[in-house]
Formats: C-alpha cells, sequence, structure tokens
C-alpha cells in the first residue's frame, strides 16, 4: 500500500455519485468521469459501491505489463498512470488484464479512461477530487494512520485473491475488522472442464 | 462592487499547465451542460480566483470556492474547508455552478398580454410599467387584497425581508407566503409551540457527540448528503442509528434500527415509543418536573398508545418499537433529527410535536450531543420566514396579529399602523383563492408551483384564471412559462446576501461575477417597482447590505435577533447562529443550555398529540400508500438541475418504486392512479420498499409530475400540504409517460446536454433510480 492513497469503504458510500461528477471536474480529466458506481444488490437494496483504479502494485499493474505500446506509466510513488494518448493504440488490452475491471476504453477517443489518482492535485498536496468531496467519507485519502486516527478500529485489506494469484494494490479497502486476517477473494470461481481441474 | 473583491479570494496553486497538442481526440469539443467553452478543461488558470462562497442549495448550506477567471466569470468549483462541510460536496452542488453561465439564462424581460400570445423580449421599463399598471388595475377594481406575493426559500434574506415588505408597504396587501411553506413549517410551528423559538435546538457538530441518533423521515442520504459525514462520524464513535422510513435508503440500510412504517403513521409510532419509556420508567422525572408545563397530559394520552396498538396502526412490529424506546432513553446523550418526511402531513405539527416530547421526556435536550433538530429542504428555508415573508410573521419572527408587535414595525417602516395588512393565507390557500378570483394578480419570486405544490390540475387552473401573474427567475421555469411577465434575475453567484442554514447558522454568500447584460438582482426589480408604486422612499436600497443593516435593527430585541450579526462578522467567522443581540455575541450554537426556552415563563410546552388517519381514505378502488420525495440528483422542482447535464444524466426521469409482491419487473409501465389522476411511470421493482407504498420522486413537471396525483390537503396548524402521504393504485400500462424538457426563452432551442437519456425507454438502473455513470 503507498503513503497516502485512496481508501475504499463500501458501507458508507450512499450512492451520491459525487465522486463521479467530482471526477469530471479534476482538470486532468477533461470532463469524463475516470470513476464510477456500482450498485451491488439491485433490486434488493440501496448498496453500492464507488471504484476506482486500485493502483496494483505486485504484480506490478497487470494493465501496464499487457500493454503493447508502452504508454500505461507506474510512477515511482506507486501511481498507475493513464494511458498517453499519444502512445495509446485503443487495443483493449489493459480492459482485459485488470482484474478489477477498471481501465475503459473510449474507441471514438482513442483514449483509455481510469483513475490517474488526480496527479494535478496530489502534486500539489491536495487530495483527489473524489475523496476531497465524498460527502461520506467512503472514499478517504490519506495515510493508514490518518484513517485509524478518524476511524478508531477500522481495517483494511490491500491483497485480493483471484485464483492462484493474489495482487497487492496501492488502493485500499475497508473491510469488517474479521475479515482483514485473509485477502479480500475475487474474480471467478475455479472450474472444472468435464472433469478436468482447469487451474 | 468589483466581481471578486481580493481581500477575500483565495490564491490557489499554480498547477502544470496542459499541453494541447496531446489533447485527445474528441475531448477538444467536448461542451459541459451550463455553456462552458469548448476548452474548459484547458481555461488558462493563472489568472483564476477563488471566491468563498456557500452551494445555492440545500439547508446545509456547504461552503464552497467558485473559480472565477481572468475575464470573472465562474467556471468551475473547488472545495472549501468551511466547518460545516469540511470539503465535502454533494453532486448537485458540484454542478451548482454551471447554471450560473447556462445557455438557458433569461437575458431579458419577457412579456405578453394575454397567455394567448408568444411571449417577446421587451425592455425593463415596458415590463415594469405593464407590471405596474395591471397591479393597478387591479387593486383599484377589486381592492388590494386581490394582489398577492409568492416568494421563495432560496432567496437570501435580505430579499425575502424585502419581499415582505414590499407586500405590506408597497403593495398594501395581506397576500403574501412562500414556497418554504411547503418545507419545514410543520417543525416550525411544533418549535415555536414546545420551546417559543423556531429553530433546530443543536448544531450538526452536536451530531459527533450524541450515543444515539433518531433520524425520522428523513432520506439524509440523498436530500442531505453532506449531512450523513455527521452521522458515520457518531457510528465511529459507537453511537447508534434508528431510522424511521417507510423505505429502505442509504441511511436506513446501515441503521442499527430500521422502522420501516406505513405513511401517516408517525405520531402513533412516537407517542407508542414514549408509552414504552414512561413504562420501563426511562423518563427524566427532575427534568420535567423542573423545566415542563403539559408533561400529565402527554403521559396521560400516551397511555393510549400500547406498543400493539400503534404496532397495529403503523405495519411495524410491537417489538421495534420497544427496541426504539429502550435504545432512545436508554443513551446517554441522543438527538433526534427530522424532515419532510414527518413534516409533509396533515398532521405535520402534531408529529413532529411527538418527537420533541420523546426528546424532552428522555431529558435528551439542551446538552452538548442531546437535542433534536429539523433538516431544512431548502437553503434558506430557515432564514426565508424570519423576517416577514411568511404570511402571519412580521421581521424578527414578530406576529402580524401582535398589536406590540405591529407598532414596533411600522415605527421602523414609518408607516401608520393602519396602513399595515392582517395576516393573509398560505401558498396552497392562495391558489384556491385565485381559483375563486378571489386574488386576480400575483407575482411569483423563485418559485415554481406548477411542479411544486400539490394537486397540479388545481395549481394550472388557479394561475390560468389569474388576470395577471408575473414572475422573477433566472430560467424560464414551468410556472414562469404561464406568466404574463418574467423578469430575467441573477443567480446566487451575482449578489451578495446571507442565509440561515438547518442549524439557524447565518451564512454569507459572496458575489463571485457581474450579472449577464439585461440581468437585475431581485432587489433591484422590487425596489423599481416599489418606486413606481409610489412607495420609493421606503425602498431606497442600492444593495443586499443596505437591506441587511434595516434587517438587524428590525430584529433587534426579538426571539430571531440579528442585531449583532454583520456581513465582516460573517466574513470572519464562517457563519453566526442567532440569536446575537450584540455585536460582541458569540451567536447561540445550542439552545435551552440553562434549561430555559423562549416562552416567558421559560419552560418547555409539551403539548398533547393524538394520530389521525391520513386525509385520503384507503378503499379497495385506492388500497396503496403513495409518498413521495426527492433524489440525490436534484432540487426540489428542478428548474435548475434538470438543466445540467451530469446531473440529467445521473437521474434523467422519474420512476415508481414498487414492492416485487405486486407482480411487476422493473422497466415495466406502471400506471399510478390517485383520485386527482394518473402518470405512468418505468417500474423500480425493489425490496426497499413496503408492499403497501409505492414511491415517486417529484422533481419532474406533467404527464410525470407526482404532484399532479398528491393531494392538497393542509396541516390545519402550518398549512403544510400533505405530499408524503395519498392513496393510490397501480396497475399495467402500454407506454411510459415521457419527461418534457425544461422551457426555453423564445427563439432558443432545448440545451441539447440536458436533453441526455429523456426519451431513453430504459428504467433507472439501482434502486434509487441512478443511471449508470459510466456510458461508454
Amino acid at each position: 500500500m503507498m503513503g497516502r492513497t485512496i481508501f475504499i469503504d463500501p458501507g458508507r458510500c450512499i450512492g451520491c455519485q459525487a465522486c463521479v461528477s467530482a471526477c469530471r471536474e479534476c482538470d486532468s480529466h477533461r470532463g469524463k468521469s475516470m470513476i464510477h458506481l456500482d450498485y451491488t444488490e439491485p433490486g434488493m437494496s440501496v448498496a453500492s459501491l464507488p471504484t476506482v483504479c486500485m493502483h496494483c502494485e505486485d504484480p506490478v499493474a497487470p494493465c501496464a505489463e499487457v500493454c503493447p505500446a508502452d504508454a500505461i506509466l507506474v510512477t515511482a510513488d506507486g501511481v498507475v498512470q493513464q494511458a498517453d494518448t499519444t502512445r495509446c493504440i485503443g487495443c483493449g488490452n489493459c480492459v482485459n488484464a485488470c482484474p478489477f475491471g477498471v481501465p475503459k476504453i473510449d474507441l471514438q477517443a482513442k483514449l483509455q479512461m481510469k483513475c490517474n489518482l488526480c496527479y494535478d492535485r496530489t502534486a500539489y498536496g491536495l487530495a483527489p477530487m473524489c475523496a476531497t468531496v465524498c460527502p461520506t467519507g467512503a472514499l478517504f485519502y490519506g495515510t493508514l494512520e490518518e484513517l485509524q486516527a478518524e476511524r478508531p478500529g477500522v481495517q483494511v485489506a490491500d491483497s485480493f485473491v483471484f485464483g492462484d494469484v493474489m495482487v497487492s494494490t496501492g488502493v485500499a479497502m475497508v473491510v469488517p475488522a474479521d475479515k482483514v486476517q485473509w485477502p479480500v477473494p475475487g474474480g471467478l470461481p475455479v472450474v472444472e472442464i468435464n472433469g478436468v481441474d482447469v487451474r | 462592487m468589483t466581481a471578486t473583491d481580493p481581500a477575500k479570494a483565495v490564491s490557489r496553486p499554480v498547477p502544470v499547465p496542459l499541453d494541447p497538442s496531446i489533447s485527445p481526440p474528441g475531448t477538444r469539443n467536448f461542451r459541459d451542460a451550463g455553456g462552458i467553452p469548448a476548452d474548459r478543461w484547458h481555461a488558462d488558470q493563472n489568472g483564476e480566483t477563488l471566491v468563498p462562497t456557500h452551494c445555492c442549495f440545500c439547508g446545509v448550506q456547504c461552503g464552497m470556492y467558485l473559480r472565477v477567471d481572468k475575464g470573472g466569470k465562474v467556471f468551475g468549483v473547488e472545495p472549501r474547508n468551511h466547518d460545516i462541510n469540511r470539503m465535502r460536496l454533494c453532486p448537485k452542488g458540484i454542478n451548482a455552478y454551471q447554471q450560473v453561465n447556462h445557455p438557458d439564462r433569461l437575458t431579458a424581460p419577457l412579456m405578453r398580454r394575454s397567455r394567448d400570445e408568444e411571449f417577446r423580449e421587451c425592455s425593463w421599463d415596458e415590463a415594469l410599467d405593464f407590471t405596474v399598471s395591471e397591479i393597478r388595475r387591479i387593486q383599484q377594481a377589486h381592492g388590494n387584497d386581490a394582489f398577492g406575493l409568492l416568494g421563495g426559500a432560496s432567496l437570501f434574506s435580505e430579499k425575502t425581508y424585502l419581499v415582505g415588505k414590499f407586500a405590506r408597504v408597497a403593495l398594501k396587501t395581506k397576500h403574501v407566503d412562500y414556497n418554504g411553506r411547503l418545507c419545514m413549517v410543520s417543525a416550525a410551528g411544533a418549535n415555536k409551540l414546545a420551546f417559543g423559538i423556531d429553530r433546530a435546538g443543536n448544531p450538526f457538530s452536536d451530531i459527533l457527540l450524541s450515543d444515539c441518533l433518531l433520524i425520522a423521515g428523513s432520506n439524509v442520504g440523498e436530500c442531505f448528503p453532506v449531512m450523513t459525514q455527521y452521522l458515520w462520524g457518531a457510528r465511529d464513535r459507537g453511537a447508534s442509528l434508528i431510522v424511521i422510513d417507510p423505505r429502505e435508503t442509504a441511511i436506513a440500510r446501515t441503521a442499527d434500527i430500521h422502522v420501516a412504517l406505513k405513511p401517516g403513521t408517525d405520531s402513533a409510532f412516537f407517542n407508542a415509543v414514549l408509552h414504552v419509556v414512561i413504562a420501563e420508567g426511562l423518563t427524566d422525572e427532575a427534568y420535567l418536573a423542573a423545566h415542563t408545563t403539559g408533561w400529565d397530559a402527554v403521559k396521560a394520552i400516551v397511555q393510549e398508545y400500547p406498543p400493539a396498538r400503534s404496532a397495529e396502526i403503523c405495519g411495524v412490529p410491537a417489538a421495534q418499537i420497544v427496541q426504539v424506546a429502550r435504545v432512545f432513553a436508554g443513551a446517554d446523550k441522543a438527538m433526534a433529527w427530522h424532515a419532510r418526511g414527518i413534516e409533509h402531513h396533515s398532521q405535520g405539527v402534531e408529529n413532529c410535536l411527538s418527537v420533541i416530547n420523546l426528546c424532552v421526556a428522555t431529558g435528551h435536550i439542551g446538552k452538548p450531543g442531546a437535542g433534536y433538530g429539523t433538516i431544512t429542504g431548502q437553503g434558506n428555508g430557515q432564514g426565508g420566514r424570519e423576517h416577514g415573508q411568511k404570511s402571519d410573521l412580521l421581521p424578527g419572527g414578530r406576529s402580524i396579529t401582535n398589536p406590540e408587535h405591529r407598532r414596533q414595525i411600522c415605527a421602523i417602516w414609518g408607516i401608520e399602523e393602519s396602513e399595515l395588512p392582517g395576516a393573509g393565507t398560505s401558498m396552497m390557500e392562495m391558489v384556491w383563492q385565485m381559483q375563486r378570483r378571489e386574488i386576480r394578480g400575483l407575482i411569483g419570486i423563485c418559485n415554481n408551483p406548477f411542479v411544486s405544490l400539490p394537486n397540479y390540475a388545481v395549481v394550472k387552473d388557479g394561475y390560468d384564471t389569474a388576470e395577471f401573474h408575473a414572475q422573477f427567475d433566472f430560467f424560464l421555469s414551468e410556472t414562469a412559462a404561464n406568466a404574463h411577465v418574467v423578469f430575467p434575475v441573477t443567480t446566487w453567484a451575482e449578489d451578495e446576501g446571507v442565509m440561515a442554514n438547518a442549524e439557524a447558522r447565518v451564512v454569507k454568500h459572496n458575489k463571485a461575477q457581474e450579472p449577464p447584460a439585461g440581468v437585475r438582482t431581485d432587489t433591484w426589480v422590487i425596489c423599481e417597482l416599489a418606486r413606481r408604486l409610489g412607495a420609493g422612499d421606503h425602498f431606497d436600497f442600492p444593495g443586499s447590505r443596505e437591506v441587511f443593516e434595516e434587517l438587524r435593527v428590525a430584529s433587534a430585541g426579538t426571539v430571531n435577533d440579528y442585531y449583532g450579526i454583520t456581513y465582516e462578522r460573517l466574513d470572519e467567522t464562517g457563519g453566526i447562529a442567532w440569536p446575537c443581540p450584540t455585536t460582541e455575541h458569540p451567536g447561540t450554537p445550542r439552545l435551552f443550555e440553562d434549561g430555559r426556552t423562549y416562552h416567558p415563563d421559560g419552560k418547555i410546552h409539551m403539548q398533547v398529540v393524538e394520530w389521525h388517519p391520513p386525509m385520503d381514505a384507503y378503499t379497495e378502488e385506492f388500497p396503496l400508500s403513495l409518498t413521495t420525495g426527492r433524489t440525490v440528483a436534484h432540487f426540489l422542482s428542478g428548474n435548475q438541475t434538470r438543466r445540467l447535464g451530469a446531473l440529467v444524466e445521473q437521474t434523467p426521469r422519474p420512476w415508481v418504486e414498487v414492492h416485487p409482491s405486486h407482480g411487476f419487473r422493473t422497466g415495466d409501465p406502471v400506471r399510478v392512479v390517485t383520485r386527482r389522476g394518473s402518470e405512468v411511470f418505468p417500474a423500480l421493482v425493489t425490496e426497499a420498499i413496503r408492499p403497501d407504498t409505492v414511491f415517486i420522486p417529484y422533481h419532474w413537471p406533467v404527464p410525470t409530475a407526482a404532484n399532479a396525483l398528491t393531494i392538497d390537503a393542509l396541516d390545519p396548524r402550518s398549512k403544510i400540504p400533505e405530499y408524503k402521504v395519498c392513496a393510490a393504485r397501480i396497475e399495467a400500462a402500454e407506454r411510459i409517460d415521457e419527461v418534457p424538457a425544461p422551457p426555453v426563452p423564445p427563439g432558443r432551442e432545448a440545451y441539447p446536454e440536458a436533453q441526455v437519456s429523456r426519451t431513453d425507454p430504459l428504467p433507472p438502473t439501482s434502486p434509487q433510480g441512478r443511471g449508470t455513470a459510466e456510458r461508454s
């Protein structure tokens, strides 16, 4: 987990989309939102969850690893940048590689859309727009110590299991206290085909 | 005054300039809703100024900076670390700036001599002269009271003061009221009866100190999103959360106890809770003996509401009533906050009184972390009625029927007491009077009753019957589109003034840009009309600052004392809660700390509350409860937010929320029928609502207006309409009613960005009707 990062607390999300509107307002995003909101139980409850780039650390950003044009750069402090538009060829490999389903491709604009942690703000010590405005603190920007000072007892996870692969991320997720001891499961269940384990 | 005051502006770090040559294709032509130039994202920020101000929307009044470019134009927003919101903003606040330079803005007066004609742009002189001649014609033929004035609670307090003074002194009519009548007047009435003061008892910051929070009839997550940070902050410390709401809202979802009671049964519920509190010996008898009157009568009446009886009325388990009583009364410090959910009823005052009775009986009052509050829907819902805009009030919250109060105000205004009209009627009653031709002319300022009043057919008929109707607005609202004259006035970013938020904290809005050519401030228009009506001597106000000075003096010595509040102090402090009698006084964020109220005897006057059924009776034909409310992306009648692309995209249209037990699938066309009419909405099938209740958000006009279906029954004391419950049925329909585009001035086309998804047949994708954010 990078030092100062975004913490996502789904329990606090009210689905208001202030983060989405704020992201559009960030100068580096030029009117497009790089964050989206998922509804986890439509028809059952109003539960919702903001999705930002998790800024994967280990293995280093699958999206960047698979980019054939070397358009996605990872900064020294762990921020996985948006694809450089002068290099991006719009192939969509990053979309397929991301275990969290974050990057989107705007084919018409030849633009990869993904959170870059508001580098134009964080470089000046400001928090990313989404976490600045989030009315409930479902998105929090700071260090783990700052989060824990504000929310005593809070526990976070920055490791996610996808099959045999465990991905450690720069962005962390607030989890129920008894769940932090093991990585948060993700991805699809392992399946057998014709009785053969295909893992 | 200059567009931005350098002394108040805050410099911003200069970001790394973006290289236009690397702009991705397709984004250079991006045109943001709100008329932002195509290169808005590459604006030269070196000359940018940040003007500190507040959001124009709800009663939280979040602090924000408006970003102003070198040319003096508002072009963006930046969060502000004001202690109300500590940087937080909701999507409405983030997008609010886009209306300042929106292409739909009215920039010249519109006029027509009859409703059969089309609007035409005209000069200010022509519009003002025509209005004054119509006022004179109607008043000479039918008396002064044949002309009415309807104000708004989104106006600065200076303007609401002027509206009240203009009605009484220039128009000489008793008929003045405001759209705060549709907001929190039930709570205001209850607070006045119980405590002798009309405001919340505690500041928001007290929420953080509380051990138990009871939220009654308030969808905090959508209507006051920024307030949720206080609720979560309290929960981080271990506070329990009780939510009373027929829907499982975002706040209810994570509550310790969610009581999903049937709409219109709130006072039966709270009486039963108090019944249990008494039965279990959880009352604070020492506090009751020392500080209250009427406790014995309240105690006697709640004996008639055992949990079993109320459980049947409310449709909730009796055990839940017992649980709420134990958790609330057993907490060290507990607070109750309520909003329109319990106030929009024909028994709205009683509902609020039943909550007050519970707080008082348990001793949860007047302490840090213990008390009550009502969450204001409109930005100045609190301040909008304090200084004489409401039909029965004079400045300083004085009663217009109290001879002493009348004398005091007449002395300040320089008129004879005999010239001061008496009490008028409420907003809905004025519409009925227009139908009966008792009121023949009307000026509306900052309101949109065609969407916001109940029973649209009656409202339309009332306005159509009026011989003359003028409207002040900065967009052509559905109501303004029905007028004879429309005055183009300023937005909140083009003038300065104060608002009082839900805590009764007075905050100052600052001017960020000059108004567009052709646009005047409401203050200028009111004063100019007064001058042409021959009352100019009483309306010599160059701007808001001068009005505020008179308002301060007019409120001095009253309960609503603003005398110690000055613009300079507001700039320094970020807000002062009234009463504030002297310029050294720090203000009064928390009431009753010494146990004294604002009644002459200093006691809390507890009031007996009896539950009665809602006004619209359930029958086999109309078995369901229809309830209405807001969605997070839109504000009130939607006149402002339905024009902003991001908000339209977020929630393009209304829907009807129904329980799965009715057999519909999400997206099915469902006709909702009440005794007032019927409309067709896409179904949003969700388990987050009671099976006997359906919900429609109310921000849209006919034929998708919830308020075409709601009942125009009023609370007898507060005269608030019963928006939150009426009898209804639902049935399958063929096709969904389409949402009409917002009206625009003649010669202009509807702004395309505001049309996003307008005819999209897809239903909303979440239980709260929000569209997906990612549309690519």
